[in-house]
């Protein structure tokens, strides 16, 4: 039934008219709900995104979302609610990938395995799939992210998860910068770095499974690491940059949610273009940037 | 005429007694089932310059991780600012052995060296409370004293070696600690760069009243700055005087094989027969 409200709606398309446009994106509870939702993840998302991109762990990341798929089939394949599937498979794929990082000496090696780790989440989320022979068309969702039928309920275990995370990092966020940027003093100084580290890859985990419901398992960097990283290419202040990366991240998704709404095509793919492309234009700014100071400054040692 | 003649007697802060630093009493360290070094004794005093000098894997970095109480002492015992290793992080600061930042690190100095002030604290840091400006004060003047005002506020991976180092020292100095453990900071610095942070370090020893533990390569460039030496050898250490320490004599005891100190023109010290990198003839003849 929703279906069919939300084709009306579609069909309907842009009125030209800013105000009845804006009016009609909240005219709908499946419309709030998603609002809803996608400000919770983009609030969450820039935040553990900021601290996540700072720590270079966008691999693990990006794993982590490789795991969420499974996760969510698994879920459907048994009659259970999707989330339960992407926190379940998060939260241990979290451990797996801190029991990796705790064990594995180089660097090389952790990715490499951490990399496997990533091959067999695919394989499984292919095999549940395989055996749900039933409805197939919630595949692409399960990957690409959708915004339908977000229920009442989904909004509020989003929020309790969200706000459980960034309450944490929080709590932790100055021993976390340290122990991220300048891991040997912090340790000599009493941070529990490791701890640290375990606690963030599960922290982590949660942001995944949250953002994977909104994006889809595939294009969770869209919300967790591009504005991040963007934000890190804006500026080093790390107050001011944890704001941009939650700013961006809630301007992709608002941005993204209305378009989907006006258009056929899918919220992961605008969330996923918006941010990309801001990313590309504060990069080429920064690089033509530093480019006219250098040859500002051989000018002047010519001269 | 050396060095270590111009050396001028330091001024003591008024009604300060001289108390031990670190003090190590027959010592010895184990890592991974070996015997890095065994029966080292030695005594820092407070507010002394002392550089910890010795060949690759002598156990330069195990003597600072030991006094630190990251690496329990196999034998002997240790006491560091009159407690037990690692009872007193607090008034440490600590400078790691390492590379530097490369160019993506996105962090400025400033920021770096307020974590030493409070990055092991909890929670959200309130811009509005006193404690927040009395610290943001305190970063102030130790980048004020290292001479970093200049380019403080920038990414620290855009600095030169030489200014991140700087940057560091005031980062370890910054709780005004009591010791000073320096794990190879001169390393990667070009030679006038050396000089200026040996001589920034003395001037910190002097005017802030902190022991200074220096680990180095080349006694050199800080010869003309140092208190005292510790020489790690063979498994063993010897602790004195520059001048008592680096003589041909004590350094062949030490290592158990000949060793030669030549004291260049300009007054440079240099040991030849270092078993570390012995001269190989080739089979040619032989």
């Amino acid at each position: 039934m929703a279906t069919a409200m939300v084709e009306a709606a579609i069909f309907q398309g842009l009125s030209w008219n800013p105000l009845a446009d804006l009016r009609e994106l909240f005219a709908y509870p499946f419309m709030v709900n998603a609002l809803e939702a996608g400000t919770i993840v983009a609030v969450m998302g820039g935040v553990i995104g900021w601290f996540m991109v700072l720590r270079r762990q966008t691999f693990a990341g990006h794993t982590l979302s490789v795991i969420a798929f499974p996760g969510a089939a698994a879920a459907s394949l048994a009659g259970l609610p999707l989330a339960v599937g992407y926190f379940g498979f998060c939260g241990l794929g979290a451990l797996a990938l801190a029991g990796i990082a705790g064990s594995r000496r180089s660097l090389s090696a952790e990715s490499a395995a951490i990399g496997s780790l990533q091959a067999l989440a695919l394989a499984l989320g292919f095999l549940f799939v395989s055996l749900y022979h039933g409805v197939l068309n919630g595949l692409d969702s399960l990957l690409f992210g959708t915004f339908l039928g977000i229920t009442g309920r989904q909004v509020t275990v989003l929020l309790a998860v969200a706000a459980a995370a960034v309450a944490l990092v929080a709590i932790a966020a100055r021993p976390l910068f340290f122990a991220s940027v300048d891991g040997d003093v912090a340790r000599a100084r009493g941070v529990p770095v490791r701890a640290l580290g375990f606690g963030f890859l599960l922290v982590l985990g949660l942001s995944v499974a949250e953002t994977s419901q909104i994006t889809g398992a595939l294009l969770v960097f869209a919300l967790l690491v591009t504005p991040a990283a963007t934000a890190h290419q804006l500026t080093p202040r790390p107050g001011l940059g944890i704001a941009l990366s939650v700013t961006l991240a809630l301007a992709v998704t608002w941005l993204g949610l209305a378009l989907a709404y006006f258009s056929i095509y899918p919220v992961g793919f605008y969330v996923t273009s918006l941010s990309f492309g801001l990313y590309l234009l504060v990069r080429v700014s920064r690089a033509l940037a530093s480019r006219r100071r250098t040859t500002g400054r051989l000018a002047l040692e010519a001269a | 005429m050396s060095r270590l003649g111009a050396l001028a007697p330091r001024a003591k802060p008024a009604g300060a007694a001289t108390s031990t630093a670190v003090a190590f009493d027959r010592a010895a360290a184990r890592l991974g089932g070996r015997t890095i070094w065994s029966d080292v004794s030695l005594t820092v005093a407070e507010g002394d310059f002392v550089a910890v000098l010795g060949p690759n894997g002598a156990g330069k970095s195990t003597l600072i991780n030991a006094i630190l109480g990251l690496l329990p002492l196999a034998a002997g015992t240790a006491s560091v600012l009159g407690r037990p290793p690692g009872d007193s992080k607090g008034l440490i600061g600590y400078l790691p052995q390492r590379r530097s930042f490369d160019t993506g690190t996105r962090i400025r100095g400033v920021d770096l060296v307020r974590l030493g002030l409070d990055g092991a604290r909890w929670g959200v840091p309130l811009p509005g409370l006193p404690s927040h400006k009395r610290d943001a004060a305190r970063v102030g003047e130790v980048i004020e004293l290292v001479g970093a005002i200049g380019y403080a506020r920038q990414p620290i991976g855009e600095l030169s070696g030489g200014e991140q180092q700087r940057l560091l020292i005031a980062q370890a100095l910054v709780r005004r600690p009591k010791l000073l453990l320096l794990d190879e900071p001169l390393d990667s610095l070009d030679l006038p760069n050396q000089a200026a942070v040996a001589a920034l370090v003395r001037r910190i020893c002097e005017e802030e009243y902190v022991a200074v533990l220096l680990v180095a390569h080349d006694i050199n460039p800080i010869l003309g700055y140092l208190d005292r030496v510790v020489y790690l050898a063979g498994g063993n250490a010897i602790e004195g005087a520059p001048q008592e320490v680096i003589t041909s004599e004590t350094l062949t005891r030490l290592y158990g094989a000949p060793i030669e100190v030549l004291r260049a023109s300009d007054g440079r010290l240099v040991v030849v027969g270092q078993p570390e990198a012995p001269f190989v003839h080739g089979d040619r003849h032989g």
